[in-house]
C-alpha cells in the first residue's frame, strides 16, 4: 500500500498542533521543578530527572512519595509502575509508526500521554511520525528549560508551604487522573484506592501506602469481565490540545 | 536518592523501549490489558488522596484541601493545567494567611 505524501498545509497543521502542546505542557514544568525541589530533590537530581525519566506523571509521583517522606526507593517503585502506561502506548504506536533500530531507541525517549495523543488518531505513517516528533520534541526542550528554571526559583523560596506549592502537587495528580475518569469503573477504582492509600497511611511507612493502592488495580483488573480497550490518550486530554 | 533517580530513569525509558519493541499480541490477554489500563488510575487516585490528606505517618485536614477544591472546579470548568495547579497554590497560600 502506498500512502499520500502529505500536503503542506497538513504538515503545517501537524507542525503547529504539536508546538501548541509543547508550549502548554511545558509551561507546567516550572510547577515540577518547584515542587521537586520543595521535595527534597536537589536541582541537579530534579533536573536528571526531566531529562532521563522524562515522563512528566512519574516524575511528579517520585518526588510526592520523597515529599510525603517515603524512602527514595518507594518513589522510584511508584514512578516505575506509572511508568508502564508509555509501554501501553508503545503497543499501540509501534505498527503506526514502523520505525526500527536507532530511530526507534531515540522515539522511545519521547513516548509520552502528548506524543501519543497527537499522533494516534492521523490516518497516515507521514502524519504519525510528524505528530510524535513534533510533539515529543517540543515538550522534551520546554519541558527541560521550564524544569531547571523552577527548580532554582522552588530553591529560593525554600519553605514549600510558602506559595502553597504543596497543595500543588495533588492539584497536579488530579489533573492527570481527570481524562480517565470519564468511564464509570475507573471512577470506581479511584475512590477505592483512595480509601485504601488514607486507610494505610497510620500503619505503614510513606510510600507504601500508594504502592499497595496498586493492589486495586490488580483486584479489580481480575475480577472484571468483559474486554477493556487500551486507553490511549486522545488530543483533548492534553494539555494545549483541542478543548 | 541518586540511586532512586538514575533506576527509576532508566527503568522508565527501558518500558517506552518496550513498547515500541515488543509484538503487540504480548498484551492481548484481557485480564493484562485490565490491570495494566487500571493501574495509573488507582496509583494517581492515591497519591492525590496521600499529598492532600496526610503528613508524614498521620492524616491531616489542611489548606491543602482548599486548593484542592479549587482544582475540581478548575477541572470541571476545563480549565488549562497549568490554572489548576497555580491556582490550587494560591487558594492554599491565601488560606494560610487568614
Amino acid at each position: 500500500m502506498t500512502e499520500p505524501a502529505l500536503t503542506p498545509s497538513e504538515r503545517s497543521g501537524i507542525v503547529r498542533d504539536g508546538l501548541a502542546v509543547g508550549i502548554a505542557t511545558g509551561a507546567y514544568g516550572v510547577g515540577f521543578g518547584a515542587v521537586s525541589v520543595a521535595s527534597g530533590l536537589s536541582v541537579a537530581q530534579t533536573c536528571v530527572l526531566s531529562l532521563l525519566m522524562f515522563t512528566g506523571a512519574s516524575q511528579f509521583a517520585l518526588a510526592g512519595v520523597v515529599a510525603a517522606g517515603g524512602a527514595p526507593m518507594s518513589g522510584a517503585a511508584t514512578a516505575l509502575l506509572l511508568g508502564t502506561r508509555n509501554t501501553l502506548y508503545g503497543l499501540r504506536m509501534a505498527p503506526l509508526l514502523k520505525w526500527r533500530g536507532w530511530r526507534r531507541a531515540a522515539a522511545a525517549h519521547v513516548l509520552i500521554d502528548e506524543s501519543t495523543a497527537m499522533s494516534v488518531n492521523r490516518d497516515t505513517t507521514a502524519g504519525a511520525r510528524l505528530g510524535f516528533l513534533t510533539t515529543g520534541v517540543a515538550v522534551f526542550v520546554l519541558w527541560n528549560v521550564a524544569t531547571a528554571v523552577g527548580a532554582f526559583a522552588g530553591e529560593a523560596v525554600g519553605d514549600p508551604r510558602t506559595f502553597g506549592l504543596d497543595a500543588a502537587v495533588g492539584a497536579a495528580f488530579l489533573a492527570l487522573l481527570w481524562p480517565r475518569l470519564k468511564d464509570r469503573r475507573n471512577v470506581l477504582v479511584g475512590v477505592l484506592a483512595a480509601a485504601v492509600a488514607l486507610s494505610m497511611v497510620p500503619l505503614t511507612a510513606p510510600g507504601v501506602p500508594v504502592l499497595a493502592a496498586g493492589g486495586v488495580a490488580l483486584l479489580v483488573g481480575v475480577l472484571a469481565k468483559g474486554d477493556d480497550p487500551t486507553e490511549v490518550p486522545g488530543p483533548d486530554d492534553v494539555a494545549g490540545g483541542h478543548r | 536518592m541518586w540511586t532512586a533517580v538514575i533506576v527509576a530513569g532508566v527503568g522508565c525509558y527501558l518500558l517506552k523501549l518496550a513498547g515500541l519493541s515488543l509484538p503487540e499480541k504480548v498484551l492481548s490477554h484481557p485480564t493484562v490489558e485490565r490491570v495494566a489500563d487500571l493501574i495509573p488510575v488507582a496509583l494517581l487516585a492515591a497519591l492525590v488522596a496521600v499529598q492532600v490528606f496526610s503528613g508524614g505517618t498521620s492524616l491531616t485536614l489542611d489548606a491543602r484541601v482548599l486548593g484542592l477544591a479549587f482544582a475540581v472546579v478548575a477541572l470541571l470548568l476545563r480549565m488549562p493545567f497549568l490554572v489548576v495547579v497555580v491556582g490550587a497554590s494560591v487558594v492554599a497560600a491565601l488560606a494560610r494567611l487568614v
